[in-house]
């Protein structure tokens, strides 16, 4: 009996209360932090709540959202993927074409995910069985999609696509029960991950190659390939935007996406994305972006030139990583 | 019947030999320490039970069955687990998870399959409190003490039903109190009746569990006898070489 006792004791005060637990979170901070921004921008500015800026920002903040779901998975497993930004223009260059030659969006759509998911697949193999580095792979694949892109298109701005014109832009542009469509696919991409993440063996797996690849293939996870499907569910999720993107602006023309990789790896870390692998969440990914975009649109609403942007995201990965440092000298945890 | 015999085995790296006809037999429940200077093929022996590479020449007999062994998985399969000095586990996981990585056990909702960590947990928790350990199935390996990851690595060992265990420097790196700790849990593998392999530098480790030493000098097997009928100076002797043979 006192046996019992002393054992629940020990797991009374190993596992903490729920409310410690939050607070232990580095997600949770930043979401007070993005909540406290808003809550600023709202009492500095009579601009940040009308119903058309919320409507600019959950949109914009929806891009952002999906591709940091797959760049999140690809951290947590220890990699990185540069090429996320091209690959959306690749998607939505592919939907573009396809659709402006008459043929309906289905046909579009697929094509637009398989000419994502090739780029995925070229990512996943050269860095599992080529055992090339991420970023180097990864950083090719940056060029060379977006130079796929332009070739594809030759570099004209594609902006009727056929049949299908208005459902293309209903889906990306678009709301229902007052909600924009990027942001509902947005919210089912999260619980998805998040399932996925921590219900599948791929997820369990992928956050063992991210904590200890040598230990995951000692122990017979096939590493290569749930490397090459990361990769592919990165390419999928920047396939997605590319496809929502186009919807919304109308139009697609070859700069679409360039620089995204910068803000999505931001909102990836600053959700709590470790880039030495092994953590990172689905939640964490949509909380960073909405902190990002929030802080991106109160640039715009202030009136600091945009000119600042680039220093302000490229600080947030650098003080999010920081950030990370210090606990773990703080205390291991 | 042997747990683990091997006859004869030899291993050569071209022209290197780094295992020269090499027999021992293992019994279940026994605690054999391998000991030997640096390159002396303590490893390599461990690496052809284990699956690592195929011995030059020689058989591998399990339980009295000749194996033969082309992977790791093989070795494993065959009921041989290797506990890596590294220990092969991954700090962000729960020991729970740490034990069934890579053999997941899943439930089954219509197409999905899910992973079934209240089972894991379960199962964990069983397999600590048989090898007397104070680690909780919950628990991150990054908050553990090296005693506690040596349970989680072991626990992997015992929940495959292995019947041979290789340990290779269990007691390397940890602190006086933690190697205790892992000694014990030697104990508790040898009462459940599996055969544990040590190989270790620390000769007062391996005197305390072992109930035979065998001592490799470049390659052979130059003693081979109950821990009771030799003693520390006798198995330095063997080591450097100062006492050709027993």
């Amino acid at each position: 009996m006192s046996n019992t006792n002393l054992a629940d004791a020990i797991n009374r005060s190993q596992h903490r209360g729920v409310l410690s637990w939050i607070t232990s979170q580095q997600t949770f901070w930043v979401f007070i932090a993005a909540v406290l921004a808003c809550l600023a921008l709202t009492l500095l500015t009579d601009t940040f709540a009308t119903e058309r800026n919320l409507f600019n920002v959950t949109r914009n903040f929806a891009f952002v959202g999906i591709v940091a779901l797959g760049m999140t998975a690809v951290i947590a497993s220890g990699g990185i993927d540069l090429s996320v930004g091209s690959t959306v223009v690749i998607s939505a260059m592919t939907i573009g074409i396809v659709m402006a030659e008459g043929y309906p969006f289905w046909v579009g759509f697929i094509a637009a995910m398989g000419a994502s998911l090739l780029v995925g697949v070229a990512n996943g193999v050269l860095i599992a069985y080529a055992r090339m580095p991420p970023f180097v792979v990864t950083l090719g694949m940056l060029s060379v999609a977006r130079s796929l892109a332009m070739v594809l298109s030759n570099n004209r701005m594609v902006y009727q696509f056929g049949p299908d014109h208005n459902l293309l832009l209903w889906l990306g542009g678009g709301s229902t029960f007052g909600l924009p469509h990027p942001l509902i696919i947005l919210i089912i991409l999260a619980v998805i991950t998040a399932f996925a993440f921590k219900w599948l063996r791929w997820g369990q797996h992928l956050f063992a190659i991210g904590g200890n690849e040598q230990a995951a293939i000692l122990t017979g996870i096939p590493v290569k390939a749930v490397k090459v499907s990361v990769y592919m569910f990165s390419a999928a999720m920047a396939g997605i935007t590319g496809v929502l993107e186009v919807g919304w602006l109308g139009g697609v023309t070859t700069n679409l996406g360039q620089a995204m990789e910068l803000t999505v790896i931001a909102a990836a870390v600053i959700g709590g994305a470790n880039l030495a692998g092994g953590s990172g969440t689905a939640f964490g990914a949509i909380v960073g972006a909405l902190l990002i975009e929030v802080i991106r649109n109160s640039l715009i609403l202030l009136g600091i030139s945009t000119f600042w942007q680039g220093t302000f995201v490229g600080s947030f990965i650098v003080i999010a990583v920081a950030f990370d440092r210090f606990r773990q000298a703080r205390g291991g945890d | 019947m042997s747990a683990l015999e091997l006859h004869n085995i030899s291993k050569n790296f071209g022209a290197i030999q780094a295992l020269n006809d090499v027999s021992l037999s293992i019994e279940p429940g026994e605690v054999y320490g391998l000991m030997g200077d640096n390159g002396a093929g303590k490893s390599t022996l461990v690496k052809v039970i284990a699956g690592n590479f195929p011995p030059s020449a020689g058989e591998v007999f399990i339980s009295g069955q000749k194996v033969e062994f082309h992977k790791p998985i093989d070795a494993q399969r065959a009921g041989i687990e290797v506990v890596y000095q590294d220990l092969a586990i991954c700090d962000n996981l729960s020991a729970a998870s740490n034990v069934f990585l890579g053999r997941e056990p899943i439930r089954q909702f219509g197409p999905l399959k899910v992973v079934d960590y209240a089972f894991m947990r379960k199962r964990t928790g069983e397999l600590f409190s048989r090898l007397k350990s104070e680690t909780r199935p919950r628990d991150l390996v990054r908050r553990m003490s090296g005693g506690q990851r040596q349970a989680v690595a072991i626990a992997r060992a015992l929940l495959t039903e292995a019947r041979i265990v290789l340990m290779d420097e269990p007691t390397a790196a940890i602190s006086v109190r933690q190697v205790a700790e892992v000694l014990n849990l030697i104990r508790q593998l040898r009462d459940h009746g599996i055969a544990v392999v040590l190989i270790s530098h620390r000769m007062p480790d391996v005197f305390e569990v072992a109930d035979k030493v065998a001592v490799l000098r470049r390659g052979r097997l130059v003693a081979a006898k109950k821990a009771s009928d030799t003693s520390p100076e006798e198995v330095t002797g063997l080591i450097t070489g100062a006492i050709e043979a027993v």
